[in-house]
């Protein structure tokens, strides 16, 4: 997809300039859609992170100021959670994708012969969006508690130590994040690979490369725009979700991460400007991230 | 001779095809392939479109499997070889360039992974070869498909396989740029002693090109030789009717001595050699190419060393510069094409004028298969020129451009 636009781009001839006020008509709605659904908030938010504690006020009640120490303190205070939330996510990013891509290419390529089992295996992939995330994730809890079959057996095979849990373990943190982002990950796998034409794949053994040289020098820069399009529909929102790691769910104590310390900020503590700050500064570091490896990747035509 | 796949081939490697079969679920693309193909030979495999050829070239290249038979090359069995580990580069006919490598990537790609010495400067080279070391850094989607198959071209030559297969190569390229990469691949082809198998439905480049053609039909070979044995010879009616024009009848032999056997067409004795002819005894199918076939105005004396048919009367004359062809229904036995060189000014007989058609005896050819099929082959578009231009013709053409 990224490749054929590529190609196409250079092609087309420049619009005319005349066709500009037509253009700007066509683009209305979906300026006024940013501006409502977006920006609107991101200033409100914005201007939330530089409140300062009303004089006398009581707990939860804030000023419009220029309070930019607010980010130095949200650093210095949550810099464990920074750090957490993206390594998380990028922990669960990796093995998501190790997982997903040869599901999605036996999918994709292997599975073209039979249209039907293609289609059965995509529904299974999809199927868990049917029930809550919530309780999706609930269930997993019930699985892996401490009195589950799962983990008894584990103990009683030695295989873990008799007082070790695995929820409220980053572990099993990463688990449930994985377990989550899966299908985000499959589906733009599943899409570009589905379109990979195997006559290159018969270029490169022609070619003298094994069928590991091709799969590393073929296949996957070929499904370089799926890999991308997957790593970010899945880093993204790992790096901000606050499910997973919340003590009711599969964290615990020492695994909270940047939504949960946003969470706490904005219900428990009512510390909106703090609350605030953390978002902005989850918001700015995804999109550096997100830019530099879009850069990295070559594929900047995706977005 | 083991060939290793580390190195330059040092010479072409022969390939042998054994009791080769082909079954795709539900279709069978190739019934029976039996070929030997000489090292260092440059041989064609002619046939019209989905006679299988592309299936053959993938069989030899390792992409498919044969169903029934055995691979060969340079005497080594390779049926169960890997096709990364087989001595052979293909020229694919979607030319299948890495969309996502610049076109300096794309052709040195083979010599990467045969860990090559300076493959940089030898995929400059090829592609100096073929014209396109300007376009080295482009990507294949900015080239036009004419300059996209001279980049498949490189890629391939560039590794110096033993075999190297090549299926329509040259089928996007203009008439001019085709001739001068016929003459490049051939020159290319002698100079390093190659095996090259090369693949077309043009019958024209088949014969310019290769020493030995194989014609194809239905996924077996029909005949194979030398382009003028193929061409002033053919076997069968497929050969005699895509490869070049003929025209072809039946009848009853009624006469054989030592040296000919005379046919009873329609009424008309028609004689031919019995060197040339392949059945000797009951209905036979035999033809003339229409260049060989004279025309006259009025009706000659009878000789023993002409075959006499008329009268007839010409229904459509096209003049060609060159030469014209003209279309003469003769009762009984059916129309008949004659092409006569323009020796004076324009065409001498006109629509609509009775002549009489002749040829020497040792011009007519017999076939071997069952007359009564299909007597007349439709004539399409690669068919419907008269080949035999050497490659002489060729080199005169080209240096005068
Ligand atoms: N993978 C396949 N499955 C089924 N039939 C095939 C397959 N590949 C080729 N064929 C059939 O085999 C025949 C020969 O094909 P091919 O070798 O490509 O012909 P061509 O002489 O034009 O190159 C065609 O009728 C084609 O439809
Ligand atoms: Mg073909």
């Amino acid at each position: 997809m990224a490749f054929a636009a590529f190609a196409t781009a250079e092609a087309q001839p420049q619009a005319p300039r005349k066709k500009s006020r037509i253009a700007l008509f066509l683009l209305l709605p979906g300026i006024l859609y940013l501006v409502l659904f977006f920006l609107t908030p991101l200033v409100s938010l914005v201007l939330t992170s530089l409140q300062a504690p009303r004089e006398f006020g009581d707990i939860g009640q804030y000023d419009y100021a220029f309070n930019w120490q607010n980010y130095v303190d949200v650093v210095e205070a949550y810099w464990p959670h920074i750090l957490r939330s993206f390594g998380y996510a990028l922990a669960a990013t990796v093995l998501a994708l190790a997982f997903s891509y040869p599901l999605a290419y036996f999918i994709g390529v292997k599975a073209r012969r039979w249209p039907l089992l293609q289609s059965l295996m995509l529904v299974l992939v999809i199927a868990p969006f049917f029930i809550s995330f919530l309780l999706r994730t609930l269930a997993w809890k019930q699985i892996l508690s401490d009195e589950s079959f799962i983990i008894t057996s584990l103990k009683a095979l030695s295989l873990m130590a008799p007082d070790a849990h695995f929820t409220g373990t980053p572990f099993a943190v990463i688990f449930g994040l994985t377990y989550n982002f899966i299908p985000f990950m499959t589906l733009p796998l599943y899409t570009t690979l589905e379109r990979l034409d195997l006559r290159y794949l018969e270029a490169g053994s022609d070619l003298y490369a094994n069928p590991f040289t091709v799969f590393r020098t073929v296949t996957v820069p070929l499904s370089m725009p799926g890999i991308v399009a997957g790593t970010l529909l899945t880093f993204i929102p790992a790096a901000g979700d606050y499910v997973n790691a919340s003590r009711d769910f599969l964290g615990g104590p020492d695994t909270q991460m940047m939504g949960n310390v946003i969470e706490a900020n904005f219900l428990v503590l009512l510390n909106y400007p703090a609350a605030a700050a953390l978002s902005i500064i989850l918001m700015a570091a995804i999109l550096v991230l997100v830019g530099v490896y879009v850069k990295r990747s070559g594929t900047e035509d995706l977005l | 001779m083991t060939v290793s796949i580390r190195e330059f081939a040092e010479r072409g490697a022969d390939l042998e095809l054994v009791g080769i079969q082909k079954r795709f679920p539900g279709f069978t693309a190739i019934e029976e392939l039996d070929l030997t193909i000489p090292a260092g030979s440059f041989f064609a495999l002619l046939g019209p479109s989905g006679c299988g050829k592309t299936t053959t070239l993938r069989l030899v290249a390792g992409l498919e499997e044969p169903t029934r038979g055995r691979i060969l090359i340079g005497g080594t069995d390779v049926t169960s070889t890997k096709a990364h580990q087989r001595p052979v580069n293909t020229v694919f006919q979607s030319y299948a360039l890495f969309p996502h490598m610049s076109i300096l990537e794309n052709v040195g790609f083979g010599l990467k992974r045969r860990r090559i010495a300076d493959a940089e400067a030898r995929a400059h080279e090829a592609l100096r070869l073929v014209e396109l070391d300007h376009l080295a850094q482009r990507r294949p989607a900015q080239l036009s498909g004419g300059q996209q198959q001279r980049v498949a071209l490189a890629r391939a030559i560039v590794n110096r396989p033993a075999l190297l297969l090549l299926d329509e190569p040259l089928g996007a390229l203009d008439l001019k740029l085709r001739r001068q990469m016929q003459l490049e691949l051939k020159s290319i082809q002698e100079e390093v002693g190659l095996t090259f198998l090369h693949v077309t439905h043009d019958q024209e480049e088949a014969m310019t090109m290769a020493d030995t053609v194989a014609v194809m039909n239905k996924g077996a070979i029909e005949q194979m030789g030398a382009p003028e044995e193929l061409y002033e010879l053919p076997r069968t009616t497929f050969v005699a009717n895509f490869l070049g024009q003929s025209n072809l009848f039946t009848g009853e032999v009624v006469g054989t001595t030592d040296t000919a056997i005379t046919v009873d067409v329609q009424g008309t004795p028609v004689i031919v050699p019995t060197a040339r002819a392949a059945r000797h005894q009951g209905e036979v199918t035999i033809g003339v190419r229409p260049e060989k076939v004279a025309l006259h105005r009025d009706a000659p004396a009878s000789s023993a060393e002409r075959n006499l048919i008329g009268p007839g009367r010409v229904i459509d004359v096209s003049f060609s510069g060159v030469s014209t062809q003209y279309l003469v229904a003769v009762p009984g036995i059916g129309t008949l094409t004659v092409f006569a060189q323009n020796i004076g000014f324009g065409p001498v007989a006109a629509e609509g004028a009775e002549v009489w058609i002749s040829w020497q005896v040792e011009h007519g050819f017999g076939l071997e298969d069952e007359p009564g099929e299909a007597a007349r082959f439709p004539a399409d578009t690669d068919t419907r020129s008269i080949a035999a231009q050497r490659r002489d013709a060729l080199v005169a053409e080209l240096e005068e451009h």
